[in-house]
Protein backbone atom coordinates (compact mmCIF):
# COMPACT_ATOMS: atom_id res chain seq x y z
CA UNK A 1 0.00 0.00 0.00
CA UNK A 2 1.23 3.03 -0.83
CA UNK A 3 1.49 6.09 1.49
CA UNK A 4 -1.04 9.00 1.97
CA UNK A 5 2.01 11.58 1.82
CA UNK A 6 0.63 15.20 0.34
CA UNK A 7 1.94 15.36 -2.75
CA UNK A 8 1.20 11.90 -4.00
CA UNK A 9 2.35 8.25 -4.38
CA UNK A 10 5.85 6.93 -2.89
CA UNK A 11 8.18 6.98 -6.14
CA UNK A 12 10.47 4.61 -4.17
CA UNK A 13 11.64 2.29 -6.57
CA UNK A 14 10.86 3.64 -9.87
CA UNK A 15 13.25 4.51 -12.28
CA UNK A 16 11.31 7.68 -12.91
CA UNK A 17 14.03 9.18 -15.89
CA UNK A 18 12.54 6.34 -17.96
CA UNK A 19 8.87 6.16 -17.26
CA UNK A 20 6.00 8.76 -18.11
CA UNK A 21 3.83 8.45 -15.24
CA UNK A 22 0.33 9.53 -14.74
CA UNK A 23 -0.90 8.97 -10.91
CA UNK A 24 -2.83 11.42 -8.43
CA UNK A 25 -6.04 10.60 -6.20
CA UNK A 26 -9.81 10.54 -6.35
CA UNK A 27 -10.65 13.02 -3.97
CA UNK A 28 -14.70 13.71 -2.51
CA UNK A 29 -14.63 16.94 -0.71
CA UNK A 30 -11.21 16.23 1.26
CA UNK A 31 -11.96 12.81 1.67
CA UNK A 32 -9.90 9.91 -0.63
CA UNK A 33 -12.55 7.83 -2.67
CA UNK A 34 -10.88 4.28 -2.21
CA UNK A 35 -13.36 2.53 -4.31
CA UNK A 36 -13.36 4.09 -7.62
CA UNK A 37 -11.93 2.72 -11.08
CA UNK A 38 -9.74 5.30 -13.46
CA UNK A 39 -9.58 4.12 -16.51
CA UNK A 40 -6.88 5.41 -19.14
CA UNK A 41 -7.99 6.57 -22.18
CA UNK A 42 -6.03 7.03 -25.26
CA UNK A 43 -6.07 10.23 -27.84
CA UNK A 44 -8.93 8.42 -29.60
CA UNK A 45 -10.80 7.43 -26.76
CA UNK A 46 -9.59 3.94 -26.67
CA UNK A 47 -9.70 2.20 -23.44
CA UNK A 48 -5.87 1.57 -22.52
CA UNK A 49 -5.84 0.58 -18.92
CA UNK A 50 -8.13 0.84 -15.76
CA UNK A 51 -7.36 0.26 -11.76
CA UNK A 52 -9.14 0.42 -9.03
CA UNK A 53 -8.02 3.05 -6.33
CA UNK A 54 -6.31 2.61 -3.22
CA UNK A 55 -7.54 2.83 0.06
CA UNK A 56 -6.26 6.01 -0.08
CA UNK A 57 -7.91 6.95 -3.74
CA UNK A 58 -4.63 7.15 -5.48
CA UNK A 59 -3.72 5.35 -8.93
CA UNK A 60 -1.17 4.90 -11.15
CA UNK A 61 -0.38 4.26 -14.74
CA UNK A 62 2.87 4.02 -16.57
CA UNK A 63 1.63 5.47 -19.75
CA UNK A 64 3.84 6.46 -22.80
CA UNK A 65 4.34 10.24 -23.83
CA UNK A 66 1.38 11.91 -25.39
CA UNK A 67 -2.50 13.21 -24.26
CA UNK A 68 -4.46 10.74 -22.20
CA UNK A 69 -7.75 11.38 -20.70
CA UNK A 70 -8.33 9.74 -16.97
CA UNK A 71 -12.12 8.64 -16.75
CA UNK A 72 -13.02 7.75 -13.82
CA UNK A 73 -16.25 5.98 -12.11
CA UNK A 74 -16.95 5.84 -8.36
CA UNK A 75 -20.46 4.85 -6.98
CA UNK A 76 -22.99 7.33 -6.67
CA UNK A 77 -20.71 10.21 -8.52
CA UNK A 78 -21.03 10.94 -12.60
CA UNK A 79 -18.30 9.83 -14.77
CA UNK A 80 -15.77 12.11 -14.59
CA UNK A 81 -13.11 13.06 -17.42
CA UNK A 82 -9.65 14.70 -16.93
CA UNK A 83 -7.32 15.23 -19.68
CA UNK A 84 -3.36 14.68 -18.87
CA UNK A 85 -0.69 15.02 -21.21
CA UNK A 86 2.59 12.53 -19.98
CA UNK A 87 6.09 13.15 -20.97
CA UNK A 88 8.69 10.84 -20.30
CA UNK A 89 10.93 11.45 -16.88
CA UNK A 90 7.76 13.83 -15.76
CA UNK A 91 4.99 12.24 -13.02
CA UNK A 92 1.85 13.83 -14.15
CA UNK A 93 -0.15 13.89 -11.03
CA UNK A 94 -3.74 14.38 -11.57
CA UNK A 95 -6.34 15.14 -8.27
CA UNK A 96 -9.45 14.13 -9.68
CA UNK A 97 -12.76 15.31 -7.74
CA UNK A 98 -15.86 13.78 -7.78
CA UNK B 1 -25.78 -20.49 -25.50
CA UNK B 2 -26.66 -17.37 -25.24
CA UNK B 3 -26.97 -14.18 -22.93
CA UNK B 4 -29.73 -15.34 -21.19
CA UNK B 5 -28.00 -18.85 -20.02
CA UNK B 6 -24.20 -17.18 -19.91
CA UNK B 7 -25.15 -14.14 -17.77
CA UNK B 8 -26.60 -12.89 -14.67
CA UNK B 9 -27.22 -9.97 -13.38
CA UNK B 10 -26.42 -8.22 -10.35
CA UNK B 11 -29.71 -8.34 -9.10
CA UNK B 12 -29.91 -11.73 -9.80
CA UNK B 13 -26.79 -12.70 -7.50
CA UNK B 14 -28.44 -10.37 -5.11
CA UNK B 15 -31.80 -12.51 -5.26
CA UNK B 16 -29.37 -16.24 -5.06
CA UNK B 17 -26.99 -15.27 -2.51
CA UNK B 18 -28.86 -17.99 0.53
CA UNK B 19 -29.50 -20.16 -2.65
CA UNK B 20 -27.78 -23.11 -1.75
CA UNK B 21 -27.42 -24.18 -5.47
CA UNK B 22 -25.65 -21.24 -6.60
CA UNK B 23 -22.02 -21.27 -5.84
CA UNK B 24 -20.25 -17.70 -5.92
CA UNK B 25 -16.61 -17.70 -7.38
CA UNK B 26 -14.70 -14.49 -6.92
CA UNK B 27 -11.33 -14.47 -9.75
CA UNK B 28 -9.00 -11.51 -10.27
CA UNK B 29 -5.62 -10.82 -11.75
CA UNK B 30 -4.91 -9.11 -8.25
CA UNK B 31 -5.91 -12.34 -6.44
CA UNK B 32 -5.72 -10.05 -3.05
CA UNK B 33 -9.01 -8.18 -4.14
CA UNK B 34 -10.90 -10.99 -2.26
CA UNK B 35 -9.51 -10.69 0.89
CA UNK B 36 -10.16 -7.05 1.14
CA UNK B 37 -13.92 -7.88 0.70
CA UNK B 38 -15.85 -9.97 -1.69
CA UNK B 39 -19.86 -11.01 -2.21
CA UNK B 40 -21.57 -12.81 0.42
CA UNK B 41 -20.74 -16.46 0.14
CA UNK B 42 -18.00 -16.27 -2.55
CA UNK B 43 -15.34 -18.69 -2.23
CA UNK B 44 -12.06 -17.46 -3.86
CA UNK B 45 -9.95 -19.29 -6.83
CA UNK B 46 -6.18 -17.90 -7.35
CA UNK B 47 -5.55 -18.37 -11.48
CA UNK B 48 -1.63 -18.35 -10.56
CA UNK B 49 -1.93 -20.98 -8.11
CA UNK B 50 -4.96 -23.21 -8.70
CA UNK B 51 -5.39 -22.73 -12.44
CA UNK B 52 -2.12 -23.11 -13.73
CA UNK B 53 0.39 -26.05 -13.21
CA UNK B 54 3.14 -24.97 -10.77
CA UNK B 55 5.97 -26.46 -13.05
CA UNK B 56 5.39 -26.37 -16.70
CA UNK B 57 3.31 -24.13 -18.42
CA UNK B 58 -0.12 -25.91 -18.87
CA UNK B 59 -3.26 -26.11 -16.87
CA UNK B 60 -3.67 -28.29 -13.79
CA UNK B 61 -4.75 -31.45 -15.12
CA UNK B 62 -8.20 -33.64 -14.78
CA UNK B 63 -7.36 -34.83 -11.77
CA UNK B 64 -6.50 -31.55 -10.00
CA UNK B 65 -8.93 -29.77 -11.02
CA UNK B 66 -11.35 -32.34 -9.43
CA UNK B 67 -9.40 -32.31 -6.17
CA UNK B 68 -9.52 -28.38 -6.32
CA UNK B 69 -12.76 -28.21 -6.69
CA UNK B 70 -13.82 -30.99 -4.46
CA UNK B 71 -11.87 -29.16 -1.74
CA UNK B 72 -13.53 -25.52 -2.09
CA UNK B 73 -16.84 -27.49 -1.86
CA UNK B 74 -18.07 -27.23 -5.08
CA UNK B 75 -20.53 -29.98 -6.68
CA UNK B 76 -21.31 -30.87 -10.10
CA UNK B 77 -24.75 -30.42 -9.79
CA UNK B 78 -23.77 -26.48 -8.47
CA UNK B 79 -24.75 -23.21 -10.28
CA UNK B 80 -21.36 -21.24 -10.53
CA UNK B 81 -20.84 -17.91 -10.61
CA UNK B 82 -17.93 -16.07 -11.66
CA UNK B 83 -16.61 -13.02 -10.85
CA UNK B 84 -13.81 -10.81 -10.91
CA UNK B 85 -12.09 -7.55 -10.88
CA UNK B 86 -10.64 -5.75 -14.41
CA UNK B 87 -13.94 -6.28 -16.13
CA UNK B 88 -14.06 -9.79 -15.53
CA UNK B 89 -10.96 -10.66 -17.23
CA UNK B 90 -10.32 -13.59 -15.42
CA UNK B 91 -13.87 -14.72 -14.39
CA UNK B 92 -14.12 -14.90 -17.92
CA UNK B 93 -11.04 -17.08 -18.39
CA UNK B 94 -12.09 -19.00 -15.19
CA UNK B 95 -15.68 -19.63 -17.24
CA UNK B 96 -14.15 -20.87 -20.07
CA UNK B 97 -11.68 -23.03 -17.67
CA UNK B 98 -14.79 -24.54 -16.21
CA UNK B 99 -16.27 -25.27 -19.72
CA UNK B 100 -12.88 -26.75 -20.85
CA UNK B 101 -13.48 -29.40 -17.72
CA UNK B 102 -17.04 -29.54 -18.78
CA UNK B 103 -18.37 -28.05 -15.75
CA UNK B 104 -22.47 -28.03 -17.11
CA UNK B 105 -23.94 -24.79 -15.28
CA UNK B 106 -21.45 -22.03 -15.63
CA UNK B 107 -22.32 -18.33 -15.60
CA UNK B 108 -20.94 -15.05 -15.38
CA UNK B 109 -21.83 -11.94 -13.04
CA UNK B 110 -22.47 -9.11 -16.00
CA UNK B 111 -19.71 -6.02 -15.00
CA UNK B 112 -18.49 -8.15 -12.87
CA UNK B 113 -17.15 -7.20 -9.08
CA UNK B 114 -16.47 -3.00 -10.97
CA UNK B 115 -20.24 -3.28 -10.95
CA UNK B 116 -21.05 -4.47 -7.80
CA UNK B 117 -19.13 -2.36 -6.24
CA UNK B 118 -20.48 1.00 -8.60
CA UNK B 119 -23.69 -0.25 -7.58
CA UNK B 120 -22.55 0.48 -3.36
CA UNK B 121 -23.54 -3.76 -3.08
CA UNK B 122 -22.54 -5.16 0.05
CA UNK B 123 -18.95 -6.73 0.04
CA UNK B 124 -17.91 -8.87 3.40
CA UNK B 125 -14.55 -10.04 4.60
CA UNK B 126 -16.35 -13.26 6.50
CA UNK B 127 -15.04 -16.56 4.63
CA UNK B 128 -17.47 -19.18 3.83
CA UNK B 129 -17.74 -22.37 5.56
CA UNK B 130 -18.60 -25.19 2.37
CA UNK B 131 -18.46 -29.14 2.58
CA UNK B 132 -16.09 -30.79 0.64
CA UNK B 133 -17.55 -32.99 -2.23
CA UNK B 134 -16.53 -35.10 -4.87
CA UNK B 135 -16.00 -33.39 -7.81
CA UNK B 136 -15.91 -35.11 -11.04
CA UNK B 137 -14.46 -33.36 -14.15
CA UNK B 138 -14.62 -34.69 -17.91
CA UNK B 139 -11.79 -34.68 -20.24
CA UNK B 140 -10.53 -31.05 -21.66
CA UNK B 141 -12.70 -29.84 -24.23
CA UNK B 142 -10.70 -29.18 -27.15
CA UNK B 143 -13.35 -27.60 -28.97
CA UNK B 144 -12.80 -24.56 -27.27
CA UNK B 145 -9.10 -24.76 -26.66
CA UNK B 146 -6.62 -23.44 -29.60
CA UNK B 147 -2.82 -24.55 -29.78
CA UNK B 148 -0.12 -23.23 -31.81
CA UNK B 149 0.03 -25.68 -34.82
CA UNK B 150 -3.66 -25.08 -35.81
CA UNK B 151 -3.03 -21.25 -34.85
CA UNK B 152 -0.34 -21.13 -37.43
CA UNK B 153 -2.36 -23.54 -39.72
CA UNK B 154 -5.07 -20.58 -39.62
CA UNK B 155 -3.21 -17.81 -40.98
CA UNK B 156 -5.21 -16.84 -43.84
CA UNK B 157 -7.87 -19.50 -43.31
CA UNK B 158 -10.02 -19.06 -40.10
CA UNK B 159 -10.72 -15.67 -38.56
CA UNK B 160 -8.19 -14.59 -36.07
CA UNK B 161 -8.94 -12.21 -33.98
CA UNK B 162 -6.53 -10.31 -31.81
CA UNK B 163 -8.07 -8.65 -28.99
CA UNK B 164 -5.51 -6.57 -27.38
CA UNK B 165 -5.30 -3.03 -27.35
CA UNK B 166 -3.78 -1.12 -30.46
CA UNK B 167 -0.20 -0.46 -29.40
CA UNK B 168 -0.12 -4.29 -28.59
CA UNK B 169 -1.04 -5.23 -31.42
CA UNK B 170 1.32 -3.49 -33.44
CA UNK B 171 4.21 -3.75 -32.11
CA UNK B 172 4.81 -0.89 -30.11
CA UNK B 173 3.58 -2.20 -26.53
CA UNK B 174 4.58 -5.82 -25.24
CA UNK B 175 1.98 -5.72 -22.63
CA UNK B 176 -1.08 -3.71 -21.01
CA UNK B 177 0.18 -0.74 -19.50
CA UNK B 178 -0.59 -1.15 -16.13
CA UNK B 179 1.38 -4.74 -16.26
CA UNK B 180 4.67 -5.90 -15.75
CA UNK B 181 5.49 -6.52 -19.70
CA UNK B 182 6.06 -10.26 -19.35
CA UNK B 183 7.58 -10.27 -22.42
CA UNK B 184 7.61 -12.60 -26.03
CA UNK B 185 10.19 -12.51 -27.90
CA UNK B 186 9.23 -10.45 -30.35
CA UNK B 187 6.36 -7.60 -30.80
CA UNK B 188 3.45 -7.65 -33.10
CA UNK B 189 0.53 -10.04 -34.49
CA UNK B 190 -0.30 -12.87 -35.76
CA UNK B 191 -0.99 -11.87 -40.13
CA UNK B 192 -4.50 -11.67 -41.11
CA UNK B 193 -5.63 -10.91 -37.18
CA UNK B 194 -8.12 -8.54 -36.66
CA UNK B 195 -7.59 -6.40 -34.10
CA UNK B 196 -10.81 -6.26 -31.91
CA UNK B 197 -10.06 -4.94 -28.23
CA UNK B 198 -11.99 -6.73 -25.62
CA UNK B 199 -12.71 -3.25 -24.07
CA UNK B 200 -14.86 -2.57 -27.29
CA UNK B 201 -17.20 -5.27 -25.97
CA UNK B 202 -18.04 -3.87 -22.92
CA UNK B 203 -19.67 -0.37 -21.75
CA UNK B 204 -17.35 1.57 -19.13
CA UNK B 205 -19.04 -0.12 -16.30
CA UNK B 206 -17.74 -3.63 -17.41
CA UNK B 207 -21.17 -4.77 -18.59
CA UNK B 208 -21.01 -6.27 -21.96
CA UNK B 209 -22.55 -4.33 -25.15
CA UNK B 210 -25.63 -5.52 -26.76
CA UNK B 211 -25.87 -8.62 -28.87
CA UNK B 212 -26.75 -6.36 -32.11
CA UNK B 213 -24.08 -3.69 -30.92
CA UNK B 214 -21.27 -7.01 -30.63
CA UNK B 215 -22.85 -8.35 -33.80
CA UNK B 216 -21.97 -5.02 -35.48
CA UNK B 217 -18.63 -4.47 -33.93
CA UNK B 218 -17.08 -8.38 -35.35
CA UNK B 219 -18.73 -7.72 -38.62
CA UNK B 220 -17.03 -4.20 -38.98
CA UNK B 221 -13.71 -5.31 -37.95
CA UNK B 222 -13.47 -8.23 -40.81
CA UNK B 223 -15.22 -11.53 -39.05
CA UNK B 224 -16.54 -13.96 -41.27
CA UNK B 225 -19.50 -15.33 -39.25
CA UNK B 226 -19.68 -18.66 -41.57
CA UNK B 227 -16.08 -19.64 -40.61
CA UNK B 228 -14.12 -20.69 -37.28
CA UNK B 229 -12.84 -18.53 -35.17
CA UNK B 230 -9.80 -17.91 -33.02
CA UNK B 231 -9.31 -15.46 -30.10
CA UNK B 232 -5.46 -14.74 -28.59
CA UNK B 233 -4.53 -11.96 -26.60
CA UNK B 234 -1.29 -12.05 -24.35
CA UNK B 235 -1.77 -14.65 -22.01
CA UNK B 236 -5.08 -16.06 -23.32
CA UNK B 237 -7.33 -14.12 -20.45
CA UNK B 238 -8.90 -11.09 -22.24
CA UNK B 239 -8.92 -13.32 -25.06
CA UNK B 240 -11.34 -15.68 -23.29
CA UNK B 241 -13.73 -12.42 -22.36
CA UNK B 242 -13.92 -11.99 -26.26
CA UNK B 243 -13.98 -16.10 -26.58
CA UNK B 244 -17.27 -15.83 -24.04
CA UNK B 245 -18.48 -12.90 -26.38
CA UNK B 246 -18.38 -14.71 -30.00
CA UNK B 247 -19.79 -18.16 -28.23
CA UNK B 248 -21.89 -17.80 -25.32
CA UNK B 249 -23.32 -14.23 -25.88
CA UNK B 250 -23.73 -14.46 -29.70
CA UNK B 251 -24.00 -17.97 -30.45
CA UNK B 252 -21.14 -18.81 -32.35
CA UNK B 253 -20.29 -22.52 -31.95
CA UNK B 254 -16.77 -22.53 -33.49
CA UNK B 255 -14.46 -20.46 -31.59
CA UNK B 256 -11.39 -21.16 -29.49
CA UNK B 257 -9.26 -19.29 -27.24
CA UNK B 258 -5.87 -19.45 -27.61
CA UNK B 259 -4.23 -19.31 -23.95
CA UNK B 260 -0.78 -19.54 -25.42
CA UNK B 261 -1.51 -16.45 -27.18
CA UNK B 262 1.78 -13.49 -27.78
CA UNK B 263 3.70 -14.98 -25.04
CA UNK B 264 4.04 -18.35 -27.05
CA UNK B 265 3.38 -17.29 -30.74
CA UNK B 266 5.76 -14.25 -30.30
CA UNK B 267 8.49 -16.52 -29.37
CA UNK B 268 8.36 -19.25 -31.62
CA UNK B 269 10.82 -20.02 -34.19
CA UNK B 270 10.40 -19.30 -37.65
CA UNK B 271 6.49 -18.28 -37.95
CA UNK B 272 5.35 -14.86 -39.34
CA UNK B 273 4.80 -11.99 -37.64
CA UNK B 274 3.22 -8.75 -39.09
CA UNK B 275 3.96 -5.43 -37.73
CA UNK B 276 2.22 -1.92 -37.43
CA UNK B 277 -1.87 -1.21 -37.39
CA UNK B 278 -2.41 -3.16 -40.52
CA UNK B 279 -3.14 -7.13 -40.40
CA UNK B 280 -1.04 -8.17 -42.60
CA UNK B 281 -1.06 -10.98 -45.56
CA UNK B 282 -0.73 -14.53 -44.93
Amino acid sequence: MCGATKGGLSLDGIDVAKESVIQGQVLRGDEPVGNAYVRLLDRTGEFTAEVPTSATGHFRFFAAPGEWTLRTLAPQAETVDKQVVAQKGVVAEVAIPI
Amino acid sequence: MSRDTALVTADWVQEHLDDPKVVLVEVDEDTTSYDKGHIKGAIKLDWTTELQDQVRRDFVNKQQFEALLSGKGVGNDNTVVLYGGNNNWFAAYAYWYFKLYGHQDVKLLDGGRKKWELDSRELTDELPKREATTYTAQEQDKSIRAFRDEVVESIGVQNLVDVRSPDEYAGRLLAPAHLPQEQAQRAGHIPTAANVPWSKAANDDGTFKSDDELKQLYTEAGVDWGKDTIAYCRIGERSSHTWFVLRELLGQQKVKNYDGSWTEYGSLVGVPVALGDEAGEA
